[in-house]
Formats: structure tokens, sequence, C-alpha cells
């Protein structure tokens, strides 16, 4: 029983943990526990490895354990810094941010592991294995450092339209083809052809989510969550890693199913996503979708309190703007109250409501809100019609009813929720200016829809205390 | 510019602390009358609190614009204008005044012409355009509503029983029943009234798009197929011919002989049909109570005399009260001040505190009855188009315009998402499934079994993340970002390399992925601290 077969045998136990973890995750009871098994696992993981790394040092072993505890210091401290003082607000970022953190790791873990075995035990497959493992590891990395600049407002959310981008992406994947064909026949001194695909595959990271608007960003990051998964099981094909493999794998589909999820929720193809340019091209179809667009009506704090209080049931319909806006605390708070009283009020979510997914869920559950009281398009759209009074803070495109009856709309046959159907829609809302997709909202014109302008956190403090 | 709010010396009053609060933030001066909304229920302190200044009721008269409830037939003898000492009420109003009020002018026309005469510009809230873009300033479609509510309250008051069936240790009672003529506006808040009572409701329009309507409310819809009329195209109830108008009397007898109250509510084009003869109501039980909404119209029932409570020969009490809005002042009030705030904030689009209202605006030109010296009563006739196609339903009633029960819009089905291209799909799986066939079939064997792996562990990850719901999804993400930091064991392996250059990068690596570690599931730990569940007695969470 050597060092080997024990950590083999460890690694095999963490990747179960890992399966478990993200079992657990899908429901709300296990989900804790479904981190803590995570944390295990990769605790588990780590000690093996540790083992592992200071058995096989070509270094004097005390030097190879000062780095690793050297970096594990450096990534706690910087990690659980970073956990802790981030907003709830800021999650797309921060989460932008860690997966372009494994994409980098790829990279350069794929680039020390040429340098090192230049061609490992495999000769031509484990150099295609690492040409992959960094190609993947660099799209991610600048697609994930791209998306947080756009997430946290460094870098423009519109789309970059570059002329004939998606030709630019083309000859981006040829040309990697090309250079793939040159390291294989460089063999042990293909550096430079490396290096060279480093650089075509972080432009094409880059220019692949600069050409995405702010509002598909639900899909971009679920995709780059699964890219990075790929990236971490290509490195285990390298390094000839069955945990990593796993973990890649797990993460890989995890991402790929969020992005499908993310799809349908837009009823848009995950091609046109990742091709990009959504806001832009449908500038001619909103002219000829336009409803005649009438007149809306406005209202006042005061007024919206009153019908709260005569309201018997509430349904509240958050979106980006409420993130934008942090009115969480007082949405919660004018919640309770009115919960307090008797009346029943709900949220209902759309799956792509914010800029990641699940995200309107995190900042309610961090104002306080009970989860059971927050409930997805699906559960709640039967129950609109039987609603007195719906509040939509901050949302647009996803209670559109333009989606369900103009077929010319860009957004034709987009799930909506249908807040249209209930007695008196309230709309908190900064101007009347369109949403992310640029399409007009017949809604607010629509005779049992109020308009409420200014700020939405502002707004609803008002009506609490008007309450 | 400065509103005035006179005193007609009736219950209702067209401005709310609330509304005034609204046109003192549209930049007018609001002057309110001593005791105006007294009789609503509202105090001088609180229109005082709302930024209003109380004045004397000939003050308010002479105000640049002036709002009240009805047009007083005060007005209409041409009394000498302007404010003089001692001039009392109407007589008060300057010339080139505003006056926004309900004026009827198609019965009123010498009102009109007063005003006219007096320069006054007259913008009557009972002569708003039936375009939905007007129908926050519809005050008859509200009225309505509050009528058709209190025809049941002033019902239920004159009848001798409850409407709920009780079942108590002395015996059980059952519900009563209402049937209730012509599902407008008023008709559907009776039935609406009436079901929410405990009574029975069964009801009857002539016009059988509407049944949906009445159902939604909680009725049953009476059948009487011979007396249906065809859709209608305008919204209106038109005259039945003789043939349907037969049938639809037969239905009534049927229907007001079994029924406790009955509440009637046509009209066709203004004046109100006979739906209840004398003989029906001989027919009728004694007790029960008729209440005529059409009062104001000359009464659907023949018994009926306006504005009188009348009992017959065989105890069937009949209200023919014209005043059933004013009988719930309070909110009539808010209804009616709310109406003319929309009015003045239509006209301030600047927020300056002067009224200028688009007279080419179809919605304008319509309320417009005087201006400039000019009778302008009736409007050319306004043609409604969209809102007949958006909402085929709510658009027609009889009685008065406006909006029915949204229930009855049918429920509209999601369009069908874009189709796929399984063809393409399939094509590229094919092409996908080749492919990895080839890269395993061209692997050294150990690698084989990394693919194995790989296989088996998509599957499995399919199968579990599939499960996740949606609430979780931004957890799952960063905790599956933590996991994926195990990208860190491939850096670790290397930082013993020999080679400097290796080892750098790999403490590079592993120094990101120990982040993304960390990061990771120290911030998935915190959110999910977060959730948490409601109490469990929370009956808030269905």
């Amino acid at each position: 029983m050597s060092v080997e077969s024990v950590v083999q045998a460890v690694y095999l136990v963490a990747a179960v943990l890992f399966v478990l973890s993200l079992a657990g995750l899908s429901k709300q009871e296990t989900a804790r526990r479904g981190v803590l098994l995570g944390m295990a696992g990769m605790g588990l993981a780590l000690a093996a490895t540790i083992a592992l790394a200071l058995a096989r040092s070509e270094r004097p072993v005390g030097q190879t354990a000062g780095l690793i505890l050297l970096v594990l210091l450096v990534g706690a401290a910087v990690g659980t810094w970073r956990a802790r003082t981030v907003e709830m607000t800021q999650m797309p970022e921060l989460i932008a941010l860690l997966h372009s953190f494994v994409g980098a790791a790829a990279v350069l873990v794929g680039l020390g592991s040429y340098l090192s075995e230049p061609t490992g035990s495999g000769g031509a497959v484990h150099l295609v294995e690492v040409f992959l493992g960094v190609l993947i590891g660099a799209v991610t990395f600048t697609g994930s450092v791209v998306a947080f600049g756009k997430l946290s407002g460094r870098l423009r959310s519109s789309p970059l339209m570059l002329p004939g981008r998606n030709w630019l992406n083309l000859g981006a994947v040829v040309l990697s083809a090309g250079l793939l064909w040159w390291f294989l026949a460089a063999g042990r001194s293909g550096v430079f052809p490396l290096l060279l695909m480093t650089v075509v595959a972080l432009a094409l990271g880059w220019h692949l989510v600069a050409a995405i608007g702010g509002g598909d960003m639900p899909v971009v990051v679920s995709m780059l969550n699964s890219y990075s998964g790929w990236a971490a099981a290509a490195a285990g094909f390298m390094l000839g890693n069955d945990l990593l493999i796993i973990t890649g794998a797990l993460v890989g589909s995890s991402g790929a199913i969020l992005s499908y999820i993310m799809c349908r929720a837009m009823n848009r193809s995950f091609v046109s996503v990742i091709l990009g340019g959504f806001g832009a091209e449908t500038g001619a179809a909103v002219q000829s979708g336009a409803v005649e667009p009438g007149s809306y009506r406005e209202t006042t704090a005061l007024e919206v309190a009153d019908r709260l209080t005569a309201a018997r049931s509430v349904i509240v319909v958050p979106g980006y703007g409420m993130a934008v806006a942090k009115a969480q605390y007082p949405v919660a708070d004018l919640v309770a109250r009115l919960t307090a009283r008797g009346t029943v009020v709900r949220f209902g979510i759309h799956p792509v409501a914010g800029r990641l997914p699940g995200h309107m869920n995190v900042l309610l559950a961090e104002a306080k809100v009970p989860y059971d009281q927050v409930l997805g398009m699906d559960e709640i759209n039967g129950d609109f019609p039987g609603t007195d009074v719906v509040l939509v803070i901050g949302a647009n495109d996803t209670v559109n009813p333009a989606a369900q009856d103009d077929p010319a709309s860009p957004i034709a046959g987009m799930p909506v929720l249908e807040v249209w159907q209930a007695r008196e829609v309230v709309v908190f809302k900064r101007s009347m200016a369109t949403g992310y997709a640029g399409v007009q909202n017949p809604l607010f014109f629509r005779e049992n829809t109020a308009m409420l302008f200014g700020d939405a956190k502002d707004q609803v403090e008002l009506i609490v205390q008007a309450l | 510019m400065r509103i005035g709010i006179p005193d007609d010396g009736g219950p209702l009053v067209p401005a709310t602390p609330t509304t005034t609060a609204r046109l003192v933030g549209l930049g007018y001066g609001v002057s309110v009358a001593a005791g105006a909304g007294a009789g609503a229920g509202f105090p001088d302190t609180a229109y005082e609190a709302a930024g209003a200044v109380v004045v004397p009721d000939a003050e308010a008269w002479a105000a640049d614009i002036v709002a009240i409830t009805r047009a007083p037939d005060a007005l209409a003898t041409p009394g000498p204008a302007g404010l003089r000492p001692g001039a009392r009420g109407p007589d008060g109003l300057r010339i080139g005044a505003v006056l926004i009020a309900q004026i009827a002018p198609a019965a009123r026309p010498d009102l009109v012409r007063a005003l006219a005469n007096r320069g006054v510009t007259a913008f009557a809230l009972d002569a708003v355009p039936r375009i939905s873009r007007a129908q926050s300033l519809d005050v008859l479609s509200a009225l309505s509503n509050v009528a058709g509510y209190r025809a049941v309250v002033e019902a239920a008051a004159e009848f001798g029983g409850m409407f709920s069936g009780q079942v108590t240790a002395a015996g059980t009672t059952p519900p009563a029943g209402v049937f209730v003529i012509g599902a407008g506006v008023a008709g559907l808040a009776a039935i609406g009234a009436a079901g929410s009572l405990g009574a029975r409701v069964r009801a009857f329009d002539v016009r059988p798009e509407v049944a949906e309507q009445i159902e939604s409310m909680g009725a049953t819809v009476v059948q009487a197929d011979d007396a249906a009329q065809q859709v209608s195209a305008d919204g209106y109830a038109s005259a039945l011919t003789t043939g349907q108008e037969a049938a639809a009397l037969r239905a009534y007898a049927v229907e007001t002989a079994a029924a406790d109250i009955v509440v009637t509510t046509a009209l066709v084009r203004g004046t109100a049909p006979t739906t209840i003869t004398a003989e029906m109501v001989a027919n009728m039980r004694p007790g029960s109570v008729i209440v005529d909404l059409a009062a104001p119209g000359g009464g659907n029932c023949e018994l009926t005399v306006p504005g009188e409570r009348v009992v017959s020969p065989n105890g069937v009490v009949i209200l023919g009260y014209t005043d059933l809005p004013d009988r719930m002042p309070r909110h009539t009030s808010e209804l009616l001040g709310t109406a003319v705030a929309n009015l003045v904030q239509l006209g301030t689009p600047d927020r300056d505190g002067r009224l200028a209202l688009d007279p080419d605006d179809v919605v304008v030109r319509g309320m417009t009855v005087a201006a400039g010296g000019e009778v302008l009563w009736p409007p050319p006739p306004v043609t409604v188009s969209a809102p007949a196609q958006v909402r085929p339903a709510s658009s027609v009633e009889p009685v008065e315009t406006s909006s029915g029960p949204r229930q009855a819009r049918p429920a509209n089905q999601a369009l069908p998402p874009k189709p796929a291209r399984p063809a393409v799909r399939n094509g590229l799986l094919g092409l996908g499934a080749v492919l990895a066939v080839l890269a395993v079939a061209a692997s050294p064997a150990d690698q084989v079994a990394h693919f194995t792996v790989l296989a088996l562990a998509v599957v499995v990850g399919f199968y579990v993340i599939s499960h996740v719901s949606h609430a979780l999804h931004t957890p799952l993400m960063s905790q599956t970002n933590a996991v994926s930091g195990i990208i860190l064991v491939g850096g670790m392996l290397q930082i013993g390399s020999s080679d400097p250059v290796v080892t750098t990068l790999a403490v590079l690596a592993s120094a990101v992925a120990s982040i993304n570690i960390f990061g990771g599931f120290l911030v998935t730990h915190r959110m999910l601290g977060m959730f948490r569940r409601g109490a469990p007695t929370d009956g808030s969470a269905r």
C-alpha cells in the first residue's frame, strides 16, 4: 500500500462526496449539508494531494511544503476576505471572477504540465490534452474577466458589435486548429505554438463575451461555469487524475444544464445567445411590433399603500432593478408587515430575473424573506388571476405581455409572469425607458396597471412608512 | 392657478385630502370651502394638512378652476357673474373660469348654454369618451360600480331575511335568491356584492358575450336563447325586436317570481326599457325587494317612482333611489376626486400649476361641453377601434361604459417556443459521437479508462443537477465554482518540480485556485445561511 494508492482511494471518497454535495444542493433542507460535504471532500482531496506532492517532490521537502503552505495561506486570506465582504447584489461579479481564476489556473497548470514533462506518457494524445486544456482555460479566463467587468460596471454592458464578428470567432478556432497541428509536429519544442494559441484563445474568450449584452449574463455566467468545469476535466486528462475529471465533468454538466434552463426561460437557442448582439439586431422589429402605446397611469406611494392595505393577496415580482436599487431590505420589510396583517404575500421569480441564475432568491434570502414564500414562475403563474395587487419591482421584459400577444415582438414566445391577470398591477420603474431587450412593454399601458416612478428603494420605504 | 372646491351642500366632494395633495403637487393652489368634505368624512383640517386653504364658499366659487360634484341648476339661470360682496354659491363663478363637474349635457342644454354665455370652459366628467385611454377619467363607470354595490346593501336592509343560508339548532334557512338584470358595471358589482353576502345569484343580459363575465363573478347565467342578440359591435345593447322582447319578458317573469331580490339595471341608449311589469310584481312573494338602478331614466319596473321607496299592493318593496352613490360618500368622493386629479394632471404635463388641456385630444374634446363662449356639445363621434380588439369582452356593457372583470379575459396561452431543428441537432450529436469514438479509439489504453470516468461523471452530473430547484441556482453555481477549484490538485503536484519556471507557474495556479476554493465554499455557506423557512404555522406561504 503505497502513498499513491492511498491517495487514489482518498480521491475516490472525495469524488463521491462532491457528487453528494451537489445532490444535497437540490433542496433547501439539505443544501447546508451539501456545502459541508463539499468542504469535507475538498479537505480530504487537499490533504491527500499535499501528501502526494511531498512524496513526489523533486525539491527538498521543506521547500515544497513551505510553498504549499504559502499558497494555501494566500488563498485562505483572499478567499475568506472576499466571501465575507461581498454584497449579495455583487454575487454575479464574484462568481464571474472566481470562474476566471479556474480558467487562469487551468492555463498555468497546462503550461506547467507541458514544461515539466513535454510528452508525458501518452505521446500525441497527451499533447492534444494539454493543448485543449490550455485553450478552454484561456477562453474561460478572459471570458470571465469580461463578464466580471460588465457585471460590475467596469465595462460597458452593451454588446460589442465588431463587423463580421462570427467570422472572427471562426477564424480564431481555425487558427487554433492550425496551431495544434504545428504544436503536434514540433513535439518537445512546441512552446511557441502553445503560447501563440494561448494568446489567440485569450482574445477569443474576450471577444465572445464582449459581444453579449448585460441582460444575457445569466446564460453567460452559467456557460462560463460549464467551461471552467471542462477546463478542470481537461487538466485531469493531462495529469491522468480521475478526481479532476469527475469534478470537472460534474461542474461542466451543471453549468450546461443551467445554461439550458436560462435559454429556455428566454425562449432562445443557446447558439443565438453565444453569438451575441441580441439587443441591437432587434431594433427594426421593435418598430414593427410596437402596439399603439396609449397613456399610462401614474400613482404615488401613498395610493399604493392604500391598495396594499385593502388587498387580500399580493404578489411581488422583483427584477434586476431591485438589485440595482438595493431595495430588497425595504421590500422584505414591506412584505413582513403585510404578512403580519394577514395579507397573503408571495414572490414570483422569473428564472432569468437578475444577472445570475437564482440571483433574486439570494437577495431575498439575504433580506430574511422565508424561502417558502418565494415561488418560481411555473408555481405562481396560475395564481395571478386571483391576486389583488401585483408589485413589479425593477422587472420589465419578464412581465411583458407582448411575449404572448404579439408574434412580431422580439421576445415572442418567451415564458413570462402573467402579472396582468391580477386585479391591479403597480410597476416600480425609474422612467418609461424600455427594458434590456429594447422592447416596449404594453403592460404599462394596461388599464389595471399603475406606474410608480422613482428609486425603487425610496418608494418602497415611503410605502412602508405609509402603512 | 387656483382650484376651488365649493360646498354643494350634498355629501359628496370632488377632492379628498389625498387628491388635494396631488393637485398641490402639480403646482396648483387649492381652496376648499369650509365644511365641503364634512359629508364624506373629510374634516377641514385634513385638507389643510394636505396643503389646501380652507375658505368661505363664495371664495371657492371664485377660483380659476372650480371642481364640483354636479353642476348646480342655479348656473343655468343667468345671474350677475363675478365675485361681488355677498355673492353666494354659483353666482360667484367668474367669467372665463374652468368648471369640472358632472354636467349631464344631454339632459340640460339650458345649463350648457348658460355656461357658454358666461365664457366658462366646462369639462363634463360624465361625458368621457369610451376609449381605454380615458378610463381613469370616467366617473360614470366608477359611480355605477358604487351604485351596484349600494343597491344590494339597500336591498339587504329592506329584505326581512339573511342573504346567506344558515344552519342553526332551531332550523335551517335557505340563502336568498338574487336576480340581476343587465350585467354592466353596476350589474356586475351587484352580482359580486350579493354573492359575497352569500346569496344565490342569477343574472341575465341580452348580450350573449357577457355570459362569461357573469359566471366569473360567481352568478348563474339565465338562458333565454330567443332573446339573445347578436354580439354587439359597439358595446351597447340595442333595442330588442318584438320577438326577442317577448322571450326576455318570459324569462324575467319566471326569474322574478322565484327571486327574493331583483336588481334591474337595463339602460338602452340612455332610456330605460320596461323589464318588470306590474303583473310580474304581483306574482312576487310579499317581502321581496326590487332595486331599480334605471330609476334616473324612468325605471325598468312599471311601479318605480324615481327617488322614492314604494310598496306594491302585495307587499313588494320597490326602491327607486337615484342617489345610491351619494349614500357611500367617502368612497364615491375618492373616486370623483381621483378622476378630477387625473384630468388636471393630464392638462398639467409640466407640473407648473397651469391647466393646458389639448383641445384636439379626443378625450378632452369629448369632455368639453362649452368653451370660448360656444356650446361644444355633442362632440364629434369618436371611433372606437383598438380596445374592442384587445379586450373583446370588457368593452361591451349596457348601462355605462367601462372595465369589466378581468377574469373574463381568456387566459392567453404562451406561444409555442421557437421550433428546434431536430435534424441539425441530431446531426451534430451524431458527429460528436463519432468524433468521441474516434478519439477514444486512438487513445492509449490508460486514457480509455479516463474517458469512461468522464462519461459516467457527465451522466451523474446531469441527473444530480437536473433536480436542483431554481431558488438554489446561485448557491449551486458558487458551490460548483468552489469545487472546480479542485484544479488546485494539479497545481500542487507541480510545485515540487525541479524546474523553477514550472514551480512559479504552479504556485500561481495553486494560489488562484485556492482563492476559489476558500471563497467559493464560504460564500456558498454564507448564502445558504440566509435562506430560512417561514414559521411552520405561517399561513402566508401556500
